[in-house]
């Protein structure tokens, strides 16, 4: 058992862009261990499938069957369990997507083994370093069996180095699937409505968090807003209950936004929403718990109660514009 | 439809976190502990499921040590028709698998046609004790759902996927879930929900001492490293709205 490998997503034709995060998380722990990284990429004809990042690693395996065309849990896993087997790599790395958080729970357990889930970094050890409680603490976990490590890699963590588009030679690996296995039958992938708030090209971004307490007090972020000419945006809890609708949610279940003011009220900063609001230029944070995870990536920050500080916020901008 | 709910205890969110003697976990003595909010949402899911249907039954499931009772008992208060709690004073020293294990085996004496549970937890947030009950208990299972609808066959159900993207999968039952916030509002208990839980059954069985050392451990926990220099701006509120304005007259250059 030896050698990182890292699995790649990509949906019809397209990669997904936190593979190559991924991807160069693994080229990383492959060099500090001394060993090498190959990488794998499941799906049906993505043999075709150009390269677009610097990264190279040793050989990439086309994992390839006509019944992986669609995302399947049960084909996912049985095909990955397939390959697994056959290279025996001591550690599989994973982009922590959706998908993989459907799936690799499920492939580590065939190896009696357990995802290390949404890592930020890898450590000497290796020591993997993830948050708990909602970002207030980072924890480090390692593993403590033999049988491969199964670890997936939260967006943002590691910068991949983009690369002019090239053929790369993969590796063919044709798993044997049965399709009456496959128990699970998805649809198209779909979106509820036209988005009607593009949040991604906002300048300025006022972000309510579940700090506000009720719906009757969005009110004061709003006016805040609005003096400053910016998009009100929110973090899920405050889409979820229905106080604001969901497309102003930001977040890696909402949109990625990156503003040039990106101003957040009551926002604790759960990594999700973190993931998110990364590319903002700058961040403003205001919020009662100086903990609170908003605050690591913050420029500015105001530790205090919010409906203290915004209304008075607010009439300083207004004054500042007249 | 029988229904289990698999819940979980973990620390209030407000709660005032601080790091353990040891270094190796959180310090429990002061903590307020409530339900789990994305089992929250399964509970609330598993309810509405019930109500739909006109017939059926909920059971919430539980691992943990005696305090996790008022969880269960709160759970009971809301709806659910029994609870099962599975005694563990050691699920620190349990992983993901251990964990699941000691579910499953819970579980699978009830065969329900449905299990669910919140998409991950808010204290370790790892984000797959259901699937992994899922795939110990040989059922299929779907993750981050925000709508279930049973159809002749089996559920069809609605997954969210990323930027706002979804999908409906359909599969057959026994069946695994594991449910996403905001898909339905949640519900609080009544007082005549509260009176009932006292009369409905909560039984309590003992874990199996755990058969396998743990695959993963957590060996540390502490305080994040600041990834910016935050700078923090102090004073009346007055005073720091003021700072503000200049910075984003003058830095940010937004004003």
């Amino acid at each position: 058992m030896s050698g990182v490998l890292v699995v790649l997503e990509q949906r019809g034709g397209a990669w997904n862009s936190m593979s190559f995060e991924a991807l160069e998380a693994g080229m990383q722990l492959a060099a500090k261990l001394g060993t090498e990284c190959s990488a794998a990429v499941v799906g049906d004809g993505v043999q075709s499938l150009q390269w677009t990042t610097a990264a190279k690693p040793k050989a990439v395996y086309a994992v390839e069957h006509a019944l992986l065309k669609d995302y399947t849990s049960d084909g996912f896993t049985t095909a990955l369990e397939q390959l697994i087997r056959k290279l025996d790599p001591a550690f599989v790395l994973f982009p922590h997507t959706y998908q993989v958080r459907d799936f690799a729970p499920a492939l580590a357990t065939r190896f009696k083994q357990v995802l290390i889930s949404d890592v930020i970094a890898i450590h000497e050890g290796p020591v993997f370093v993830r948050q708990l409680l909602q970002g207030k603490l980072n924890a480090d976990y390692r593993q403590t069996s033999s049988g491969p490590c199964f670890v997936s890699v939260q967006a943002g963590s590691f910068r991949a180095e983009a690369a002019d588009a090239s053929a790369i030679a993969m590796e063919g690996f044709a798993p044997e699937l049965d399709a009456a296995k496959i128990r699970n039958k998805p649809g198209e992938r779909f979106r509820e409505s036209a988005q009607t708030v593009d949040l991604t090209a906002a300048p300025v971004i006022v972000s309510v968090g579940r700090g506000i307490g009720e719906q009757d007090n969005i009110g004061i972020v709003e006016e805040l807003a609005t003096a400053l000419g910016a998009e009100l945006a929110a973090s899920r809890p405050i889409c979820d209950n229905g106080w604001l609708p969901m497309e102003r949610q930001v977040g890696s279940s909402g949109q990625t936004v990156s503003p040039k003011l990106y101003l957040a009220v009551g926002i604790s900063g759960a990594i999700q929403h973190l993931v998110g609001m990364k590319g903002s230029k700058t961040v403003i944070a205001i919020n009662k718990d100086e903990n609170a995870p908003i605050f690591e990536v913050a420029d500015y920050g105001v530790v205090g109660d919010l409906f203290e500080i915004v209304p008075a916020l607010t009439k300083a901008v207004q004054a500042a514009k007249s | 439809m029988k229904i289990v709910v698999a819940i979980k205890q973990v620390p209030e969110r407000d709660a005032q976190i601080r790091v353990a003697a040891d270094g190796k976990w959180i310090e429990e003595d002061d903590l307020n502990y409530t339900i789990n909010e994305p089992d929250a949402y399964a509970l609330e899911e598993a309810l509405q499921l019930k109500e739909k249907n006109g017939t059926g039954e909920v059971i919430v499931v539980c691992a943990g040590p005696e305090r996790v009772q008022t969880t269960l008992r709160e759970a009971l208060a809301k709806g659910a028709d029994r609870a099962i709690h599975i005694e563990a004073d050691d699920l620190g020293s349990r992983d993901t698998l251990g964990v699941a294990q000691i579910l499953a085996d819970a579980v699978k004496a009830e065969s329900p046609d449905l299990i669910l549970t919140g998409l991950q937890s808010d204290d370790l947030g790892l984000g797959q004790t259901g699937v992994v009950l899922a795939e110990l208990l040989g059922i299929p299972h779907a993750t981050i759902i925000m709508q279930v609808e049973t159809t002749g066959a089996g559920l069809k159900v609605k997954r969210e996927l990323e930027d706002g993207w979804f999908q409906h999968v359909e599969m057959p039952l026994p069946a695994l879930l594991t449910i996403q916030s905001g898909g339905n509002k949640l519900r609080y208990a009544t007082l005549m929900g509260i009176k009932k839980a006292k009369t409905k059954e909560l039984k309590t069985v003992g874990a199996a001492a755990a058969t396998a050392s743990p695959a993963i451990a957590l060996e540390r926990v502490y305080l994040p490293e600041k990834q910016k220099k935050t700078e923090m701006l102090t004073g009346s509120p007055d005073q720091v709205a003021a700072q503000i304005v200049e910075k984003l007259k003058f830095e940010v250059r937004v004003i």
